[in-house]
């Protein structure tokens, strides 16, 4: 990944700071409001880093799934298995156990899937997502196709000693804005690592990467448990927030959904997909206070910014420094 | 196993049939260390068959393929990269997105044991950014270092190919038609470089080219449908009258 220029930098530095700032002025602007967007943000950003842990599979490494809901969703049923009714998890427990058992599930479909290019494994992606929805719809487990509730929030003790309260919707927004920039600055040093420059050239061109000596399945595999890990992590901050699992959350929409925030935000880019979900959900919100036709306003946005932008919200960032033609006192 | 240690790779009645057609018949070459060796023939002759077959591109239907009298039949492309066959493409293949830099940076990333690494920067791994460098140097891109590999010039690019199997540091060189659609300035300069490279590694060379050809190979082997029809010293093969009947014509011109 290579630096980002600065310009798209700096702007995304504002964003950032307009969210962690949100508390401080989001009160004064919308008194009414302010509670209902503290939530809604907090939802978006939890979106966000599902966005980013799909363009590593799609942007990246050139695997376009259809299925990464699944791995959302186990990350939030493993929250609601994981919680005692009516009691607390432990987070120490509960996430890591989350994470593992996501990371776990993943590596036997990636490793199942990851052979097949192109529309065979959109397909098989698909197939395995949905087989993930019904697992979890049609079976006994955390309330079949009627879901989950996880009545009471994690714990983050250290020997006894509560560290955070999750219940505060103030503190949970900013663990969330926390994890989300987690997220980013975990995978921007993947992808500057010997690793992620493997998976970057597998999306350029994988026959040269083989012939170069790496075998792309084997990378290609760990970045699909890696970006299903942290769709993991979404997952579970998202059943922490709503306190509700259904099997929805597996779905092939949930999937379809974070594929156009990953295009609408500019693929490869990180960065890009996280204002997918921004911009995504905002229009969203837009079209709903409107109209509760949104659906039609909101599919004609969505073309709209794929015509009008190919390379999405990103492309917008990056063009603020076009650079000089490379090498203009190149004679030759 | 080959006896012989001056033996760096060997063919032992290598075939490859696609479906009813025999693509490559029972071919048994052998190539030396220090002498460059080309693979001559008609367009269909086999050739680029042939390369992908020593190269683990295409598993062979029947026959052997020894390097360095280790049998490397069946091998994947990547095990083979790394048992230190370097193969160019005819058909650039190269990572138009990157710079020439990181096009050259991560095929000597490439000799690093495992690159399962993920927390420091690539760009930190200072062997394997010299080994970059040097590959850029030997191939006459160091001055093209930064630029987007797929806005370089053509023949650039042929060169990039170069550089890029330079970088893995291969014993072997296998290049399949290295001159392939280079106009006169670009081919002159790509054989002067192939010259270089001739000294320094063991050679085999696909090439349609005659004059280059005649430049640099030691060794000649012609293939025509599929099958071998003769291979020797580059003389013997000048003279031989069934090559001169079957395919070089009295001009010493291809096709």
């Amino acid at each position: 990944m290579t630096r980002l220029p600065r310009p798209a930098a700096i702007v995304l530095l504002a964003l950032l700071a307009l969210l962690a700032a949100y508390p401080l002025y989001g009160s004064l602007l919308f008194p009414e409001k302010y509670a209902f967007l503290l939530q809604k943000v907090t939802g978006i950003m939890i979106l966000a880093i599902m966005a980013m842990s799909l363009d590593l599979l799609v942007g990246i490494a050139g695997m376009v799934s259809l299925g990464h809901a699944a791995f959302f969703g186990l990350g939030g049923y493993m929250l609601a298995i994981l919680s005692p009714q009516y009691e607390a998890a432990d987070i120490w427990v509960a996430l890591p156990l989350a994470l593992a058992t996501v990371a776990a599930v993943s590596a036997v479909i990636g490793a199942l899937s990851i052979r097949t290019n192109g529309i065979s494994f959109i397909m098989i992606t698909l197939a395995f997502g949905q087989m993930g929805y019904f697992f979890f719809n049609d079976s006994r487990l955390a309330g079949g196709s009627d879901g989950a509730f996880i009545y009471v929030m994690p714990t983050v003790e250290i020997a006894g000693v509560s560290l955070l309260n999750l219940e505060s919707k103030l503190t949970f927004y900013y663990v969330v804005l926390g994890a989300f920039v987690g997220a980013f600055l975990l995978l921007r040093m993947v992808l500057a690592s010997p690793f992620g420059r493997v998976v970057q050239a597998i999306g350029v061109n994988e026959n040269r990467v083989r012939g170069l000596g790496f075998d792309p399945d084997r990378y290609k595999l760990v970045a699909f448990v890696i970006g299903a890990t942290i769709a993991g992590l979404a997952g579970f901050l998202g059943a922490a927030q709503y306190g509700f699992v259904n099997p929805a959350m597996l779905s092939w929409h949930q999937s379809g959904q974070a594929l156009v925030m990953v295009i609408l935000g500019g693929t490869g880019t990180l960065f890009g997909p996280a204002l997918g979900a921004f911009v995504l959900e905002l229009a969203r919100m837009g079209f709903e206070s409107v109209t509760e036709h949104w659906l039609l306003p909101m599919g004609l946005f969505v073309i709209a910014v794929v015509v009008l932008l190919p390379k999405g919200v990103a492309g917008l960032l990056l063009q603020l420094e076009r650079k000089p033609p490379p090498e203009a006192e190149d004679g030759a | 196993m080959s006896a012989d240690d001056s033996v760096i790779l060997e063919t032992r009645e290598l075939t490859k049939a696609f479906g009813g057609l025999v693509a490559v018949n029972t071919v048994s070459v052998t190539v030396r260390k220090g002498e460059p060796h080309a693979i001559i023939g008609p367009n269909g002759a086999g050739k680029s068959t042939f390369v992908n077959l020593l190269t683990g591109h295409l598993p062979p239907s029947s026959g052997r393929v020894l390097f360095r009298g280790r049998d490397i039949t069946g091998l994947p492309t990547h095990r083979i990269s790394r048992l230190g066959i370097g193969r160019s493409y005819q058909k650039t293949n190269i990572f138009p997105t990157f710079s020439v830099f990181e096009n050259c940076r991560l095929a000597a990333q490439s000799r690093l044991s495992t690159s399962m690494r993920f927390f420091r920067p690539a760009v930190t791994l200072a062997e394997v950014n010299r080994q970059a460098e040097q590959a850029m140097e030997q191939a006459g891109l160091a001055a093209r270092r930064d630029r987007t590999a797929g806005t370089m010039s053509y023949g650039e690019q042929r060169q990039l190919e170069i550089a890029m199997v330079l970088a893995t540091r291969p014993e072997l060189l296998v290049l399949d038609e290295p001159l392939a659609g280079m106009g006169k300035e670009e081919s002159e300069r790509m054989v002067a470089l192939l010259k270089g490279l001739a000294a320094q590694y063991s050679l085999v060379l696909v090439e349609h080219d005659m004059d280059a050809v005649f430049s640099l190979a030691a060794t000649l082997t012609v293939m025509v449908n599929g099958t071998l029809l003769e291979s020797g010293p580059v003389e013997q093969i000048r003279a031989s009258q069934a090559v001169q009947d079957a395919y070089l014509g009295d001009g010493a011109e291809a096709y």
